[in-house]
């Protein structure tokens, strides 16, 4: 029978191939639901993984849904190789798009590069501030990180219903719970003209090269590297784990934030309940798809991005819900989780 | 504020805080077992989805919650070979799981988005129901609520009374020392974790089937991780989780008592809506301010993956 037998040491290669392992049994399993969906299965996925990038538009909407991924996946991974477990990104993204929204809505009919630039700054700012909520209570009285940064999650989601019903309602807008349109200098310049590109793009390939010299140039980054992987040695080293906690939760706050800006200074251009598309959430299998290397995390978002669009597509085509790209994201971490068994066992068959 | 208020009040805590007991006590076994299952949201919205397309279409609610405890059980599976076989990390597991079962619930409930259930009526035990105040609220109620008694009563007896109990704690304390006496440690956490999805299972297939009762995407609306912070908050004691439940229900229908209480304030729904969210983060920085207590009650091998050397 099928036995899994212990490696002498880690599979340094099935350690890369894992990802790609899970990739394709993603694949497989999107076959076997569409099968079972009683839809042909080619065509499903034609529709689903290869119709989105058929035109310029569709390349350019990849890296337009990539961006917000790309951004608070490096900002997590930071924290996630310290063992630090911020899984309340999709919260601090809304309070960062709030804090945005409010300096783009304070300035409305002024103009000037000074709006987006402190609009940038108080989304940052704004993710930063919740999570900081975990950050100190993590620090001062042990609290699991984990369960505070997730209810903080829901709070966010109640602020954003109650401002976009409140103070933040559009007086012109009959009612309707979002903001004003942003004016121009409050909107993110295009990248591409006639597509939603914008330069937040070029800002989420800088973190991640910000990114990769902080995870493995820096002795700050190299210390939070060691606390992840032998808490005990860190310690004996002197270095001190409140801080890590306060960078882990701070990056992936701080960039979340800016992912926040990032979608209601560009494709939406107002706020609104609606402002996330579980970016938060995608952007953690992002982060553990690509192993917590700034490299993979672009292809992985990538990925990611590529499930938002052929869920959107399989909506349009197919009549099936959007949501099935949720399906296609936690079947991915599943597969993901499952594979790297083989890191650290292989499969052997032993006679019983 | 005048008796029948209070007698409402008391009727929605009890039932808002049923489920909560549901799912907390089944994740309580899991986690005596030392298995920590983050995916009690995904897993309570699958029972959630289940249960009402299965009370839709055979209109017996039963039937629902049946279905709602296999589904519930069906993802733990998942997450069970995950994590037992395959010795996955137990954190980023349940937290795929939750992922996927939000996915999955919302995109087999499309249909049946826009219908609704025949309301269950309520099951009045006589003589009991007959005391005042206490008597309608607590005694005439809906099923599942006597039945999460049932449940309360049974766990206490089989962890506290019951060879399997001790069994079970004891694979939670020490995996190696039961392992090395000849007990069947991954099987007995397969176990334990089978249970605790059934228990969500049961506890989402409340939520529609009986509580709302309706299908909407996102209905769990944290009550999962709620419940998750719950064990943690009664540093794993059944009888704490029963009471921490019922406190949470209180704050769950906190809007009843802004409405009872007559006064003419006016406060945002969303504020409201946000309170037991926020008790959450208040009772666990409570709790968790005093780690001895929480590391002397944690079941010792919580959240560590374990590989018998055959």
């Amino acid at each position: 029978m099928l036995r899994l037998e212990p490696r002498a040491q880690p599979s340094q290669w099935m350690s890369y191939a894992s990802p790609l392992l899970a990739i394709v049994l993603m694949l497989i399993g999107g076959l076997i639901l569409f099968s079972a969906l009683g839809k042909d299965p080619v065509e499903g996925f034609r529709i689903f993984f290869i119709s989105p990038l058929s035109d310029i538009y569709g390349v350019s909407e990849l890296f337009l849904k990539a961006t917000p991924l790309m951004l608070i996946a490096i900002g997590l991974a930071v924290g996630f190789r310290a063992n630090i477990w911020n899984i309340g990104a999709e919260g601090q993204y809304i309070m960062g798009g709030v804090a945005g929204s409010a300096v783009a809505l304070y300035f409305y009919e002024s103009e000037g590069p000074h709006i987006l630039f402190l609009m940038i700054v108080a989304g940052s700012v704004g993710g930063m501030l919740w999570a900081s909520i975990p950050a100190f209570l993590k620090t001062r009285f042990n609290t699991n990180e984990i369960l505070v940064s997730l209810m903080l999650v829901y709070v966010a989601q109640l602020a954003v219903s109650w401002l976009v019903h409140g103070p933040m309602m559009d007086p012109d807008g009959f009612n309707f719970p979002q903001s004003r349109m942003f004016e121009e200098s409050a909107l993110i310049p295009m990248l591409i003209e006639g597509t939603r590109l914008n330069a937040a793009f070029l800002f989420a390939l800088s973190a991640l090269v910000v990114g990769y010299i902080f995870m493995y140039r820096s002795f700050l980054g190299f210390q939070m590297q060691v606390a992840g992987n032998a808490k005990n040695a860190a310690r004996y080293a002197g270095f001190s784990a409140k801080r890590m906690v306060w960078i882990g939760l701070l990056s992936g706050g701080g960039m979340a934030g800016i992912a926040g800006i990032s979608e209601v200074a560009g494709p939406m251009g107002q706020i609104t309940e609606h402002i996330s598309s579980n970016y938060g959430f995608a952007a953690i299998i992002v982060a553990f798809v690509a192993r917590l290397n700034p490299i993979g995390i672009f292809f992985a978002s990538l990925l990611m991005a590529l499930l938002y669009l052929g869920g959107e597509q399989a909506q349009q085509y197919m009549n099936l819900p959007s949501s099935i790209s949720h399906v296609f994201q936690g079947m991915l971490l599943m597969f993901l989780l499952g594979s790297d068994v083989f890191i650290n066992y292989r499969l052997t068959w032993k006679r019983d | 504020m005048n008796l029948d208020i209070i007698e409402s009040i008391l009727f929605a805590t009890i039932i808002a805080g049923t489920p909560l007991i549901i799912v907390a006590l089944g994740q309580l076994i899991a986690e005596k077992s030392g298995v920590l299952n983050l995916g009690a949201e995904g897993m309570m919205a699958m029972g959630a989805v289940a249960g009402f397309a299965v009370t839709f279409h055979t209109g017996n609610p039963w039937l629902g919650v049946l279905a709602g405890m296999v589904a519930g059980a069906l993802m733990s599976l998942l997450f069970a070979f995950v994590v037992l076989t395959l010795m996955g990390n137990q954190v980023a597991t349940g937290l795929a799981l939750s992922i996927f079962g939000g996915g999955l619930s919302a995109f087999v409930g499309k249909p049946y988005e826009s219908e609704v259930l025949e309301t269950v009526p309520t099951f009045r035990i006589p003589l009991l129901a007959d005391i005042p105040v206490i008597g309608p609220s607590l005694f005439n109620q809906q099923p599942l609520v006597y039945l999460a008694w049932a449940l309360f009563g049974g766990i206490v007896w089989f962890l506290y009374k019951s060879r399997s109990g001790l069994l079970l704690r004891a694979v939670g304390e020490s995996p190696s020392s039961a392992h090395s006496i000849g007990y069947p440690v991954i099987r007995i956490r397969y176990m334990a974790t089978l249970f605790g999805g059934a228990m969500a299972g049961v506890g989402g297939s409340f939520l529609s089937v009986f509580y709302t009762p309706l299908w909407v995407e996102g209905m769990v609306a944290g009550r999962g991780w709620i419940a998750i912070a719950l064990v943690v908050f009664a540093t794993w004691r059944p009888f704490r989780v029963l009471v921490g439940a019922y406190l949470f229900g209180g704050v769950m229908v906190a809007q009843f008592f802004v409405q009872g209480s007559g006064l003419d304030i006016n406060i945002p729904s969303q504020f409201l809506s946000s309170l037991p969210y926020l008790a959450t983060i208040i009772v666990l920085v409570i709790i968790s301010r005093d780690q001895n207590t929480v590391r002397l009650n944690a079941p010792v091998s919580l959240g560590q993956s374990y590989r018998p050397d055959a």
